[in-house]
């Protein structure tokens, strides 16, 4: 059938990525078990993809970002080489000084020797294992993929759904210490395609921090399409952090899918700093009252990188709330993109959601595309929305220089203070620490001084 | 004294009918319905049009016919079937009139109930009017004033016939035929409009001012103005619309051309009253109007609306900042009441230097209305200094009805400063608490509110139209606006 196809539709280069992952996903049935229950969600998520394909910019949500130059490499589905990496080589990735949970996928392949799991109290393990194991069977069954849409990419993702991170915190657990999720793309394919699929289950009045990062060792060109489930029981906190400084050849799209019930907080941090293109959707749909939402994201990017956040917060029920605060800093050729959305449903009265996006462009060639919509039915809500778009003031960097603060230390000092409410939510002191590190190396600068 | 409430003025709004509903009976010059090529040269010839202009429709027609009704727009409505309406309509007592007394007495009454009595409006000067209904001019006063000064005030039609030259350079500079479905479409089959002409350095002594209507049933309303304002010139025109209250949903849509030369600047101003249906959403007119201006070197140009009637609105009042130190303005209030939907915004486009622009939108809905901002505010990369204000606030009144915003901004010149800021809200407890507590009734507090409200925009009305307008939201929001 599927041969058919292809001699009625042009050949393209996207054509060509789709028709491969649809071929194999064949093969990839074989590889795992078929009477496991995710086997059925699985066959239907392909048979999305296949319906819908690659999204293209004709769609709304994509006007910004075209995928075409990432979707025309010959990306390899499965790694045939497994290469073992030193703890040393990749030290520096990790958040290195603080003690915390580790799961470590190289190629998208378990590396044991580099994390750290438990089983003691909570489940901090795999995806594949949860998948199988029998005693993980119910949770599966009750989350797996089930905040996550049918749109295409998610579909794809959820087709060949087989590893990643598991995490489980039952009731009335503080998880001690924070959660790193690093998945490395090592390059001996020419070009690795990687599809983690991640849950994250926090029980009532349980607290768990979690650091996730996605971060190729090679020149050749990776495409990760991540899918993140998230599910904050009543009363629950996440505390959920995203660094994203990738090589200039690395590609992510990174979907993230929260569902909260009552009174419970989830914050997710986004630090977009580099990557050929980056695509955050990033969704968080409100099941319950009084519960609080946090979105904040800080990009710094140059070149020709491209950034897209794109977010949506469901206001269900009343007397929530939710906070967005993105900053971006574009220079060279850079593009960014915020595309944020919030609905308000006829129920969900008191609710107060606030969001804000600022920018600064610093180069004529950067671009901006901004786009913040509400969607209100209900009356008696506080909802707003600003946005701006605009320059360092030449009188604070008068100020700074007359002061002998030499000129690029000056805007760097100032572009800092200008992301510094995003990291003021950091709980990690530490990794607070390193983000401020990462800016000012971006900004390339030396502050000289701890922030 | 029983408390007058939020409620209260919800079961006013629900029961307050259409007070311009009423339909004048005038013999019409009705073509059949459909529409074909032969149609489109039928209207060409009707008008008396040149060659040319006949070819310029036929060209926008067979553009049209390729062409695909929008779809994005946040409304839902009955697509309208284009063959099963008539493309022209016109009252059959021609020739012009030379005077007032020789208009047929009906349509007198007609204004006379609409509030703009031409007598009236003849002695309180200032205002020239060039009436239309159903799709031609019927009375056109002052005109000798304004030849005077030079200007050029008359329907297109008139003004294909005795000032091609000007018609022929810039129309459809602004809005290609082509630009959208109903750009194409009115391209195709307008039947008349309004064209005004202000020479080199001419300060329009009055406000210029055309009155739409949609009279007959079944016939759509294909209105074209031209408005063209030449080096440091200076224009005020207003637009005002009221429609008799009908079953079937009637569809209006109009192309406006702005063109403002060197340091010109050109104030347009929209009162829109259109029948919005009745209280079930049956009927209403639907609007999908295509309005762009365009500046030259130190141009302004500033655009005005009050939308307070239409099932349907889908209008995009937009400037084009072409020359450098060009300024764009748009102000508008936008009121939805019981099923009625509008999708309105503006498009802000800076190419040339040191630009600005600056947007003010209020949206009110009440009843089960959806109420929508779409905007778009692009910087170009050799806009350099460009800045943009844009702020949209919307007010709900009840829990039946939507607001949304959507506004697109694209910047690709670092030196742009562009500011966005939305907010939604309702009436609060604590203000009109605030109110009731210094001796005002609520009834005056929300009044009060919703003056204060759309204050920012009312302003920008020139005073007679003020005037009117004020009425208008009085219409759709009873009781809350004093």
């Amino acid at each position: 059938m599927t041969g058919l196809k292809k001699k009625q539709m042009p050949k393209t280069e996207t054509m060509d990525l789709k028709e491969k992952l649809v071929s194999s996903f064949m093969v990839f049935e074989d590889s795992v078990d078929v009477d496991s229950p995710v086997h059925e969600i699985r066959s239907e998520a392909i048979k999305t993809f296949e319906e819908k394909g690659f999204p293209s910019k004709k769609e709304e949500a994509w006007k910004y970002t075209s995928l075409n130059s990432i979707l025309k490499y010959d990306y390899s589905v499965f790694p045939k080489h497994e290469r073992a990496i030193e703890y040393s080589e990749i030290k520096k990735y990790f958040i290195h000084d603080i003690d915390s949970y580790k799961i470590v996928f190289i190629d998208g392949k378990y590396s044991s020797h580099l994390s750290h799991t438990t089983h003691d109290g909570i489940d901090v393990c795999l995806m594949s294992a949860a998948l199988t194991k029998p005693k993980y069977r119910l949770v599966i069954e009750n989350y797996f993929n089930k905040v996550a849409p049918s749109d295409s990419l998610t579909s794809l993702n959820t087709a060949f759904s087989n590893e990643g991170a598991y995490i489980h915190i039952p009731k009335g657990k503080v998880v001690e210490k924070p959660i790193q999720i690093i998945h490395f793309a090592t390059g001996a394919e020419n070009a690795l395609l990687l599809q983690p699929r991640n849950l994250v289950v926090v029980d009532e009045n349980s607290h768990v921090q979690i650091i996730e990062r996605h971060q190729s060792l090679t020149e050749n060109p990776v495409l990760t399409n991540s899918v993140t489930e998230i599910f904050a029981n009543k009363r629950a906190i996440v505390d959920y952090y995203k660094i994203q400084n990738d090589k200039e050849n690395a590609s992510l799209i990174d979907n993230t899918y929260i569902k909260q019930k009552q009174q419970s907080v989830a914050k997710v941090h986004t630090f977009a700093f580099g990557g050929k293109m980056i695509r955050n959707n990033l969704n968080f749909y409100q099941n319950g009252e009084r519960i609080d939402s946090i979105l904040k994201g800080v990009t710094v990017i140059g070149n020709k990188q491209h950034v897209d956040h794109n977010t949506l917060v469901m206001h269900k029920e009343p007397n929530c709330e939710s906070h967005q605060d993105y900053k971006g800093i574009f220079g060279d050729n850079a593009t960014g993109v915020f595309n944020g959305k919030i609905i308000v449903e006829k129920k969900a009265q008191k609710t107060n959601a606030f969001q804000a996006n600022n920018n600064i462009l610093l180069n004529d060639k950067a671009s901006i595309n901004t786009k913040p919509q509400l969607e209100i039915f209900a009356d008696d809500v506080k909802c707003s929305h600003g946005c701006t778009i605009g320059q360092i003031d030449e009188s604070a960097l008068f100020y700074l220089r007359s002061r002998g603060i030499p000129k690029k230390e000056a805007k760097a000092l100032l572009m800092y203070a200008f992301s510094n409410t995003v990291l003021d939510s950091v709980k990690i002191p530490e990794l607070k620490a390193r983000i401020t590190k990462l800016i000012a190396k971006k900004l390339g600068v030396n502050i000289g001084f701890n922030l | 004294m029983p408390k007058y409430t939020e409620d209260d003025l919800r079961e006013e709004l629900k029961t307050k009918e259409y007070e311009y509903g009423f339909y004048t009976d005038i013999e019409s010059d009705t073509f059949p319905i459909g529409l074909n090529e032969e149609i489109v040269r039928a209207i060409s010839k009707k008008k008396e049009e040149p060659e040319w202009m006949t070819e310029w429709r036929l060209e926008a027609f067979r553009g049209w016919k390729e062409m695909i009704e929008p779809e994005w727009a946040n409304v839902t409505y009955k697509k309208p079937d284009f063959q099963a309406i008539s493309y022209y309509s016109a009252p059959n007592k021609k020739p012009k009139y030379e005077s007032l007394d020789e208009v047929d007495p009906e349509l007198l009454e007609t204004f006379k109930k609409l509030g703009i009595s031409l007598d009236e409006q003849k002695k309180l000067a200032g205002v020239a009017m060039d009436v239309v209904v159903d799709s031609v001019s019927v009375a056109t006063t002052f005109k000798k004033t304004l030849a005077e000064k030079g200007i050029i005030f008359c329907s297109i039609s008139e003004a294909i016939k005795e000032h091609p030259e000007l018609v022929k350079k810039y129309i459809g500079t602004v809005v290609p035929p082509k630009d959208n479905f109903y750009a194409a479409l009115n391209s195709a089959v307008f039947s008349d409009g309004s064209f005004c002409y202000i020479p080199k350095g001419v300060r329009c002594p009055m406000e210029l001012s055309t009155y739409f209507r949609i009279n007959q049933a079944g016939t759509g309303q294909f209105e074209r103005t031209l408005v063209v304002a030449d080096k440091g010139s200076y224009v005020s025109y207003l637009e005002g619309c009221t429609a008799p209250s009908r079953d079937e949903n009637q569809l209006h849509a109009a192309v406006v051309e702005l063109i403002a030369l060197d340091d010109a600047e050109i104030k347009y101003s929209t009162v829109q009253n259109w029948y919005p249906g009745n209280a079930k959403g049956q009927g209403g007119v639907f609007n999908f109007v295509t309005k762009r201006g365009l500046c030259e070197t130190n141009a302004k140009i500033s655009w005005t609306q009050v939308e307070t009637g239409s099932a349907i609105t889908w209008k995009y009042p937009s400037c084009i900042l072409k020359g450098d130190n060009s300024v764009g303005e748009f102000y508008s209030i936008a009121v939805t009441n019981n099923y009625q939907q509008a999708d309105t915004g503006t498009k802000m486009i800076h190419l040339g230097k040191n630009t600005k622009s600056t947007i003010i939108s209020k949206g009110i809905s009440a009843g089960r209305s959806q109420n929508s901002y779409r905007g778009l505010v692009q910087v170009g990369s050799r806009a350099a200094n460009a800045r943009n204000f844009s702020q949209c606030d919307s007010l709900l009144m009840g829990n039946e009805c939507g607001a949304h915003t959507f506004p697109y901004i694209e910047a690709k010149n670092q030196s742009a400063q562009i500011e966005h800021e939305a907010t939604t809200s309702k009436i609060g407890e604590d203000q009109i608490f605030y109110c009731n507590q210094r001796g005002i009734d609520t009834e005056k507090a929300i009044a009060l509110i919703v003056n204060g409200f759309s204050k920012e925009v009312l302003n920008k009305l020139p005073m007679e139209f003020a005037v009117e307008a004020q009425k208008l939201l009085e219409i759709s929001l009873e009781g809350s606006v004093g």
